[in-house]
C-alpha cells in the first residue's frame, strides 16, 4: 500500500439476505460462501437471530441452520465491504448458490 | 434437537481399524445398519453415497475433524454415528491434516431443515475445543456417549 493513501478508509456495509434455495445453507453453499468471502481483505461475519460468526469459516457457518426462507445479516468491515456484501448478496439471492429453490424442486 | 435425539450410541467406534477414508465411511455405515435397521443392500448404497460426495468437496472441515455425510432415502430420521482414529486419517482435509474424529451424518432426502438443524448441532459442539478434546480422548463407547450425553446437558462444556 502506498503512503498517503487515507482514502483507503475502513469502511462498514451491511445487507440482509434471505436463502432461497430448497435444501438452505448446508455443507456445500456454506463452502462456496466461505470462498467467496475469503477473497476480501474485510472482515465478514454473519448473523441470524441467535448466532453471528465468521463468514470465512466453514466450522462456524455450518452453525447457522439457515433454512430456506431464514434472513441472515451480512456484515462486512474493511476497505472493500461494499464489493464483498454486493459478492455474497449475489451468491445468496440471486445465484442461490446454484441450487434449485422450493418450486423448482418439486419438478424434478 | 440433540446429540440423544439423534446419535446412535450403539455404533459409535472409539478405534477405527480403518487407516483411510473410504475405509473409515465404510466402518461406520456398516456399524449403523443393526441399530439402524438400515439392511445390507441399503449400506452398500450409502457407503457409495457418501464417498461419491467426499470426491466432490471433502468434509474434512480442520481441527482433527470430519463429517461425512448424506441424504438417503434408507433413512426417515436423521441418524449419526461417530469413529475415533488414534493415528489420524487422511480425509484431504482444508487444513491438510489428519482427521481424529469423524461423525457420519446420513439424513432423509425430504427433510433438509432437519438435515440442517442435526449440522448445526454438531458444529456447535465441534467449535469448542475442550469437547474436540474431550471426544478425541474418548476410549470405550460408554465414554463417547457419556460425552455426548453431558455435552447435552450442559452447552458450554
Amino acid at each position: 500500500m502506498q503512503a498517503g493513501q487515507d482514502s483507503l478508509e475502513k469502511t462498514v456495509f451491511e445487507a440482509t439476505v434471505k436463502i432461497k434455495n430448497a435444501d438452505g445453507l448446508h455443507m456445500r453453499p456454506a463452502m462456496q460462501f466461505v470462498d467467496i468471502a475469503s477473497r476480501f481483505e474485510s472482515d465478514i461475519t454473519v448473523s441470524n437471530t441467535e448466532n453471528e460468526v465468521d463468514g470465512k469459516s466453514i466450522m462456524q457457518m455450518s452453525m447457522l441452520a439457515a433454512t430456506c426462507g431464514t434472513k441472515l445479516r451480512i456484515k462486512a468491515e474493511g476497505t472493500d465491504a461494499k464489493e464483498a456484501v454486493d459478492a455474497l448478496r449475489e451468491l445468496v439471492e440471486l445465484r442461490h448458490f446454484d441450487e434449485p429453490m422450493p418450486n423448482e424442486k418439486k419438478k424434478q | 434437537m440433540k446429540f440423544a435425539d439423534f446419535f446412535c450410541f450403539k455404533a459409535v467406534i472409539p478405534q477405527l481399524k480403518a487407516k483411510d477414508r473410504d475405509g473409515a465411511i465404510v466402518e461406520l455405515v456398516n456399524s449403523l445398519e443393526k441399530p439402524a435397521k438400515l439392511g445390507k443392500a441399503d449400506c452398500k448404497k450409502i457407503i457409495k453415497a457418501v464417498i461419491k460426495r467426499e470426491n466432490e468437496a471433502s468434509t474434512g472441515m480442520g481441527k482433527g475433524i470430519a463429517v461425512p455425510h448424506v441424504k438417503h432415502p434408507a433413512t426417515k430420521d436423521v441418524v449419526a454415528v461417530v469413529g475415533l482414529s488414534g493415528s489420524g486419517i487422511d480425509f484431504s482435509a482444508l487444513d491438510k491434516q489428519p482427521v481424529y474424529s469423524v461423525i457420519l451424518l446420513i439424513s432423509p432426502v425430504d427433510d433438509p431443515d432437519k438435515h440442517l438443524q442435526a449440522m448445526e448441532y454438531i458444529f456447535r459442539h465441534l467449535n469448542n475445543e475442550k469437547f474436540r478434546k474431550f471426544l478425541r480422548q474418548c476410549q470405550s463407547p460408554e465414554q463417547i456417549e457419556d460425552l455426548l450425553r453431558e455435552a447435552d446437558e450442559n452447552p458450554s462444556l
